[in-house]
């Protein structure tokens, strides 16, 4: 066995031990409380919160597929740094007033605050429904990250087109994930950010050196896209401004609305936590463009694959001597690990307190068990997900799961600052927003960029942002429409001062 | 307004700075070989997490964030 297959094993077997220990980690009350187990307690400082949602938005994922885009399609790829940069200054007006409420009312959701504050059953099961059915793909594609690894390692990782190693990996994840609840992912998120932050380092470093600094890189990858059947260049083509420019913003405005985007910072223990973390997460945007840059390093090292997610681990093979690549890919598999049992944690708490909540005595205790065994059940579901259908198809979902998410983003976002909207106007233009969503990602089979036909001219942008735009204009349109017919309102169960 | 509500458009300032690359979809000046289309939106990770750490100091008692 190789140096870097018996590295990534010992990594990623002391991971699971530190996900089973985390249960005894901070632990102030009971984990049969949803607080603690869902949100490990809300008491992590601004270290943890750091690397927890750090690791839970920057997924093994991302690592695999912004490189392999650069690598495939030139500056188009590079949109992950506008978008990762917005993200925030919308994040710390928007996050800040809705971990307050959640803290003042005891939100676990977004879905509970949607009914808490329009008081509409419906409309609440409409945001968690979405958020359950958007995480899920996210999860498959976690999988699919680690999937690139198992293959690239080869032997017994690749047996079975590597379904083996990662139903063990899985099972694991699932185990420690209903044992300690938020707490591993939070534990481990510190192991996995030290990993990429150091492979990464050791990357740029590397790369600089052997392929020409980074003249010589940009030389190959500009002389590469000239020469591709499609010529391109190292600068985007001027019709592509708009679709960069949306698809950042679409992206941005989505990320914090995903469930598990709202699990980790909820955990956060103040309002300040969450405004630092703010400005100090773009540090992960910083090396996430590092990393994009790794697919042009990939040009210029000479690799060749039909499969663009090969480039990363293959340049890591190239570059790296063997035990330093098992480090570097210990690093991708854990960063899939974190994010996905955040994410199993943010669906199922969505299942357990806006799907099958339970009016009972025991309210607390019983949403809890419903959320561990949910967890086990939606690990499960993406692990079946991956190994039935392609990469392709996984991709395709996890589009439309995003371009479903932002159809939330009226009723929770704009819902933060006003009650103006009616519900049932809300849900109508979350109806209507879905089906145009999905209908241009299908029209444009699960890409970015959909031809948006308007007053004779053509807009190519982000599907997702055009449907987001109608949904806007439906729910604006109708929300007089409704009220004049007499729809009554539920009442505001928050007040002004909860926000501040 | 209150005094919190216009440092809000300092907000703006990364939006406006990324999202329009018609403004910085160009290959001069390099820095250290990377083209500026590449470079500036590197720089601007840190200069986004920078104009956040003003917007935090600044408004920081306009807010009940003393918790």
């Amino acid at each position: 066995m190789h140096a870097s297959s018996i590295i990534l094993i010992v990594l990623v077997l002391a991971v699971t031990v530190l996900g089973f220990a985390a249960a005894r980690w901070r632990s102030a009350g009971s984990l049969a409380n949803m607080d603690e187990w869902a949100l490990g307690g809300r008491s992590f400082g601004t270290v943890i919160s750091w690397f927890l949602i750090g690791g839970d938005l920057y997924t093994a994922y991302t690592f695999i597929a912004v490189p392999a885009l650069a690598y495939a399609a030139g500056p188009v790829a590079f949109f992950a740094l506008p978008y990762t940069i917005v993200a925030y200054p919308f994040g710390i007006l928007v996050l800040t007033r809705f971990w307050s409420v959640a803290r003042t009312r005891g939100y676990i959701t977004a879905a509970d605050f949607v009914r808490d504050r329009f008081g509409d059953r419906w409309l609440e099961l409409a945001m968690a429904i979405t958020g359950v059915i958007a995480v899920l793909p996210y999860i498959a594609l976690q999988l699919v990250g680690m999937k690139v690894v198992f293959l690239q390692l080869g032997g017994v990782f690749a047996a079975g087109g590597g379904t083996l190693a990662l139903a063990i990996s899985f099972v694991l994840l699932a185990a420690y994930t209903y044992t300690s609840g938020l707490r591993a992912p939070a534990l481990i998120a510190f192991i996995k950010d030290t990993l990429i932050y150091l492979t990464i380092i050791c990357a740029v470093i590397a790369i600089t050196h052997m392929f020409g600094g980074w003249a010589g890189i940009f030389d190959a990858a500009g002389k590469a896209f000239a020469a591709r059947p499609k010529p391109g260049t190292l600068l985007l083509p001027p019709p592509a401004y708009f679709a960069y420019g949306s698809l950042a913003l679409g992206s941005a405005l989505a990320l914090f609305i995903y469930p598990h985007s709202i699990t980790s910072i909820l955990a956060a223990k103040s309002r300040t936590v969450v405004q630092r973390n703010m400005a100090l997460l773009p540090i992960y945007s910083l090396m996430l463009g590092f990393l994009a840059l790794l697919g042009y390093a990939g040009i210029a090292a000479g690799i060749k694959t039909t499969n663009p997610q090969q480039v990363v681990p293959m340049l890591f093979a190239q570059i790296f001597p063997d035990w330093f690549a098992g480090v570097a890919y210990a690093a991708i598999v854990i960063g899939a690990l974190v994010p996905a049992a955040i994410m199993a944690i943010g669906g199922a708490n969505l299942f357990a307190s806006n799907i099958f909540r339970q009016f009972s005595a025991q309210r607390d205790s019983l949403e809890t068990r419903t959320a561990k065994i949910l967890t086990l059940v939606i690990c499960l579901f993406a692990l079946i997900f991956v190994i039935m259908i392609t990469p392709q198809y996984a991709i395709g979902f996890q589009f439309l799961g995003g371009a479903w998410i932002l159809q939330t983003f009226p009723a929770f976002v704009i819902g933060l600052f006003t009650r103006w909207f009616n519900p049932k106007a809300l849900l109508l233009g979350w109806a209507v927003g879905i089906v145009a969503g999905t209908y241009m990602a299908i029209q444009t089979n699960f890409t970015a960029a959909f031809p948006l036909h308007l007053f004779g001219g053509t807009l190519v942008g982000y599907g997702p942002f055009y449907a987001l735009l109608l949904n806007l204009v439906v729910s604006i349109v109708a929300t007089p429409l409704f009220n004049a017919a007499g729809n009554t309102r539920g009442a505001d169960a928050t007040t002004a001062g909860d926000y501040a | 307004m209150k005094r919190t509500a216009w440092w809000n458009l300092l907000l703006l300032v990364p939006f406006v700075a990324t999202l329009f690359p018609q403004f910085y979809n160009q290959l001069n000046p390099p820095l250290f070989g990377m083209p500026f289309f590449y470079w500036y939106q590197l720089a601007w990770t840190i200069g986004s997490g920078v104009v956040l750490a003003i917007y935090i100091a600044v408004t920081r008692g306009g807010t009940s964030d003393a918790r």
